[in-house]
């Protein structure tokens, strides 16, 4: 077997994507600040440039997540299960910043902060999940049983993102359904906003892109120091 | 090993599909429109619902004294008399979608919780929406 590379500072790629994340991120919210209010609720829809990209990083974390525990089944090294709680990791601080996000739009849009719709409910048994990963992995002492329910959870868990993303249309909810929708290709939304929001979901991207890879060093160095 | 892991998977992805695309679904009604309460009033005798529709143009009668909301939800079947006490959410318009919390009471259904559904399309107004515009708008309402 090869010797997996064990680098102790972040890469150039690292760098680059941490690097242009923090500097586009002003940027970003220059221009949702900047862009126009929605007709119906006025300067409330700029929610909408930390609520969704916040939703996106969560899904899209979440099936890093997946991805990773599956190579690491598969496979048996410990680097893909670094990836993939880290990525659990950064997915649960997003999809965070989306609950809370979409309470505080919710209270003066719907009328309520919360409300058991499917949309709400399905991405709070998506957060409670990937709480249940952490859980585990301190439950269990066994580093290499630990990585193995940890994967499987990682896996199983995934199942509840195509489901939320789904929510709206497969259930009468409250929640609107998707504004850009990617299983008909319909945008929803006047062009100042959809750029505003496509710059902020790309900004956000390479900030997760960044946290993902210095949160696996930084794993991987704990990992280290555990050995030695 | 391997095909012992794949043999667990797919018996417990295949069950979440079944739970999921199975009878999940049914108990997963969010709202009930007004045909359908009307339909089946008996199995939600004595219990809080959730109707869902649109507030029927020109029936909203708001007392601002007593708080007093009254409108009919239509479904564009069957229309139902609402009442609700309490100020209407500032997205509350004639043909919005709208989801009252609470129950019947002699043909009249009681709102105890009002809840706007708002659409997934985001316009711009046509104008007067640049920040000093809209600045001027919110000066001149006070």
């Amino acid at each position: 077997m090869l010797k997996l590379a064990q680098p102790d500072r972040p890469d150039i790629l690292t760098r680059v994507f941490l690097g242009l994340g923090l500097l586009l991120l002003p940027v970003g919210f220059y221009l949702a600040l900047s862009a126009p209010p929605d007709v119906n609720q006025g300067y409330l829809a700029r929610i909408m440039y930390l609520h969704v990209p916040g939703a996106w990083l969560g899904y899209l974390a979440f099936f890093v997540t997946f991805l990773y525990s599956l190579l690491y089944l598969f496979r048996q090294d410990p680097r893909y299960d670094r990836v993939a709680s880290s990525s659990a990791e950064i997915g649960l601080v997003f999809m965070g910043l989306a609950l809370v996000t979409g309470m505080l739009w919710a209270r003066p849009t719907w009328g309520v902060y919360w409300t058991w719709e499917p949309r709400l409910t399905t991405t709070a048994i998506l957060f409670a999940v990937y709480v249940g990963y952490f859980l585990l992995r301190g439950a269990i002492e066994d580093p290499e049983l630990r990585r193995k329910a940890a994967a499987a959870v990682g896996i199983l868990g995934f199942i509840n993102v195509p489901i939320s993303y789904m929510s709206v249309k497969w259930w009468r909810s409250l929640h609107q359904t998707q504004s850009i929708d990617l299983t008909t290709g319909k945008i929803h939304m006047d062009p100042a906003m959809l750029q505003a929001l496509l710059f902020n979901l790309f900004v956000f991207t390479l900030l997760y892109l960044g946290f993902v890879r210095f949160r696996s060093l930084l794993a991987a160095l704990e990992a280290r120091k555990e050995e030695a | 090993m391997r095909a012992k892991y794949l043999i667990g998977l797919v018996v417990i992805l295949g069950s979440l599909a079944y739970l999921i695309f199975g009878g999940l679904g049914q108990n997963l009604v969010y709202f009930l429109t007004p045909s359908e309460y009307l339909q089946d009033q008996g199995r939600y005798q004595n219990r809080p619902v959730r109707l869902g529709g649109l507030v029927k143009e020109g029936t909203v009668r708001y007392d601002k004294d007593n708080l007093e909301l009254r409108f009919i939800l239509t479904d564009g079947v069957a229309e139902v008399p609402v009442v609700h006490r309490g100020t209407p959410p500032g997205m509350f318009k004639e043909g919005q979608g709208v989801v009252v919390e609470g129950r019947f009471q002699e043909g009249v259904f009681h709102g105890t919780n009002l809840l706007v559904k708002h659409s997934e399309t985001y316009q711009a107004p046509k104008e007067g929406w640049t920040p000093e515009e809209v600045r001027k708008l919110i000066e001149e309402a006070k």
